[in-house]
């Protein structure tokens, strides 16, 4: 489904990733954690399109398709979703309108015809329930003061609805207490099918223990330097990264 | 014979009793009167310069400069066709067609409304309202300091008059849509309007200024709206002059106990576009709602002028006004707020919002608050900025087309003014508008 090989990214000429190598398989559930500054996000905002970033070397296959060639909307309607780690606020935009858009943009691409108000209205509160989402929701501005936690679930209730192949979260964990980490994990765990892959990106294990991943790996200074299943996170989480740190200076 | 001005002053002064000859038959003695005093104030006057601190960021050169004529008629280029094209779709409403500021009722349409409600051309109003014009015509927008307000206190020839008896409602809106036709270039009309809503009672009040052609002319109106105790109005200003006409407009508003007033002024046309809106809460617990959505491109110049008084205790005003400027444009947003002596627990809000789509657009925004008072709150804020570029890519990461995204985050912008209109017909059509705005503004992208 997806192929990162050899990937080189700069921002500002400032390299970030430095040959980053990544395959995910249909189906299948991978965790990238890593310290601060590694290159987690980089990857996820390049892997959405993000034109800040430079790709200088390598090349990213998705389902076939040269990745880095689409626009981001494209990318979106080839079946990528992103849940931002810090979700943007669009005043005078309602949240129902934007998703209603962005799934009917979806179905165009993809040669569906639109859906009616009542349909989508119909799904969208089919969708809020299992999220614990209010109806106030659909006509609030998109994340416009909203706290953290509801913008977090937001990401996860745009994801049910945009039903990606590919969905990359990233750090959707960070800032939530346990009540709203259950209900975003339940809200993804949900969405776990056959056909559809995961990337989880992370800073801490704590997310990993509600959803379970089948591929854990560790970037560090714009690499993936360890691979494992998903008992290295529980490694992580006891030793830190430093020992990676150190393992990775032994082998220069 | 035309009456002609020109660069000088004295042409407008000179050519007053002409025009009072031509264009009144009869002119009450009070109303000369009136007229001349205004020219005397205008004569002393003259034209606005950048060096008056109101008019800073405004050049009128093009406008001292010119030369200008009272407009001829140009009856023969509208029709029921071409009000049909101008007029607001499915707006049900009692419809005033002015034609270079002169009344044209064959073209019009007033419906009957509640009982004792007129609504009616001034130059009628002058002898069957008699009275009423007589006892609040003029006595609200000043003309001795204000040398616009004075040029058409001495020339105004006709415009619109409304009168809402006490606890009367008109259901129906009134529409006043003035048309300038070519048929000769360089027109100074002097559209005059007067709306007395007495206590209790409630009307709406929309103003559409349209244009024939392309052409060069001075629209310069002032509209006096006077609301009695517990009294409700809203007014729309839709300016859609001609890209090369000169658009100067006052609305004064004078307030009385529990009245509400919301505004709302889109700017869309002229060359040079001065809007000036002035309440006056005079009396405990009036509301003031201004909203305004300015959009220049080309070389515009749109300047937005706001004076709020509070003279009264537990007054509330708000002040909304957003532009989105393109090419060259050239947009200001002056707002004062006055607290007078006395009006305690005074609420006044303030908000300027600006989005510049281009490098070579400009903008001067301009809080000013007056306060000689205590416990009042006053808040103001302005930004300027340009489109939120994390904004965009967020709405395209959702499989949003990137010309689509623009559009989106430009509408979320215009909605937020065009969202405290009631009349739904007038918004869909600005709305329609602003649509064609942006989309002119990205093929040139």
């Amino acid at each position: 489904m997806l192929e990162i090989r050899n990937l080189h990214v700069k921002v500002e000429d400032k390299e970030i990733l430095k040959g980053l190598n990544l395959t995910v398989n249909k189906g299948e559930i991978h965790s990238i954690m890593g310290p601060n500054g590694s290159g987690k996000s980089t990857l996820s905002q390049v892997l959405a399109g993000k034109d800040a970033y430079e790709v200088t070397d390598g090349e990213v296959i998705f389902n076939g398709k040269d990745l880095l060639e689409l626009d981001p909307e494209d990318r979106a309607c080839e079946g990528i979703f992103l849940a931002f780690q810090y979700p943007v606020e669009i005043p005078g935009v309602a949240n129902t309108y934007l998703l209603r858009e962005a799934l009917n943009a979806k179905r165009k691409y993809n040669d569906l015809k639109p859906l009616k108000h009542v349909e989508f209205g119909k799904l969208a509160r089919e969708k809020m329930k299992d999220l614990e989402i209010d109806e106030s929701f659909l006509k609030r501005s998109v994340n416009e003061g909203f706290s953290g936690g509801e913008k977090k679930r937001n990401e996860i209730f745009q994801m049910q609805i945009l039903e990606p192949s590919l969905a990359i979260l990233d750090e959707t964990d960070s800032g939530l207490d346990i009540d709203a980490l259950q209900v975003v994990a339940k809200g993804v765990n949900s969405m776990k099918s056959p056909d559809r892959s995961f990337l989880i990106i992370t800073h801490y294990q704590r997310l990993l223990n509600y959803i379970v991943p089948d591929y854990v790996h560790v970037i560090y200074d714009g690499q993936i330097v360890k691979s494992g299943g998903k008992e290295l996170a529980f490694e992580l989480e006891e030793k830190g990264y430093g020992w990676i740190e150190e393992e990775k200076a032994a082998k220069v | 014979m035309a009456i002609e001005f020109n660069n000088k002053v004295e042409s407008y002064v000179n050519g007053l009793p002409e025009f009072q000859k031509t264009y009144f038959k009869e002119i009450p003695s009070w109303l000369s009167d009136i007229k001349n005093e205004a020219i005397k104030s205008f004569s002393k006057l003259g034209f606005p310069t950048p060096l008056d601190e109101d008019w800073r960021f405004t050049n009128l050169a093009p406008i001292s400069r010119n030369s200008f004529q009272i407009a001829s008629n140009g009856i023969s280029e509208v029709n029921k066709e071409s009000i049909d094209k101008f007029s607001i779709p499915s707006l049900d409403c009692h419809k005033l067609i002015f034609v270079n500021g002169r009344y044209v009722s064959d073209l019009s349409d007033i419906k009957s409304d509640a009982d004792g409600i007129v609504i009616k051309s001034l130059k009628e109003a002058l002898n069957s309202d008699k009275d009423l014009v007589e006892k609040h015509l003029g006595k609200y927008a000043e003309y001795k300091n204000d040398a616009f307000i004075s040029l058409n206190t001495a020339y105004f020839e006709d415009g619109v008059f409304v009168y809402v008896p006490k606890s009367k409602i008109a259901e129906k809106p009134v529409y006043v849509l003035n048309i300038s036709t070519n048929e000769e270039a360089q027109s100074l009309v002097n559209p005059r309007n007067l709306v007395i809503v007495e206590d209790n009672a409630e009307v709406k009040v929309v103003e559409h200024y349209v244009s024939t052609a392309q052409n060069v002319y001075l629209s310069n109106v002032v509209t006096e709206f006077v609301l009695g105790e517990n009294a409700n109005a809203e007014h729309y200003m839709l300016e859609l002059e001609s890209k090369k006409a000169f658009n100067i407009s006052t609305l004064r508003i004078q307030q009385k106990r529990s009245s509400n007033i919301k505004s709302h002024s889109i700017l869309l046309g002229g060359a040079i576009v001065r809007n000036n809106v002035h309440p006056v809460l005079n009396g405990e617990g009036c509301n003031s709602d201004i909203f305004g959505l300015y959009l220049p491109k080309d070389r515009q110049h749109m300047d937005n002028f706001m004076r709020v008084e509070h003279a009264s205790p537990h007054c509330d005003s708000r002040q909304f006004y957003n532009g989105i400027l393109d090419d060259k444009a050239r947009g200001v947003f002056h707002g004062r707020i006055v607290v007078h002596e006395g009006a305690m627990l005074t609420d006044a809000k303030q908000t300027n919002r600006n989005l510049l789509l281009s490098d070579t657009a400009q903008i001067d925004t301009k809080p000013q608050l007056e306060i000689y008072n205590y416990d009042v709150k006053c808040t103001h804020g302005a930004t300027i900025g340009q489109m939120d570029d994390e904004a965009i890519f967020y709405l395209k990461s959702r499989g949003i087309p990137n010309k689509e995204a623009r559009r989106i985050m430009l509408q979320s912008f215009t909605n937020e003014t065009l969202e405290s209109m009631s009349l739904e017909p007038v918004r869909e059509s600005m709305e329609n508008l602003i649509l064609e705005w942006f989309e002119e503004s990205f093929a040139n992208k």
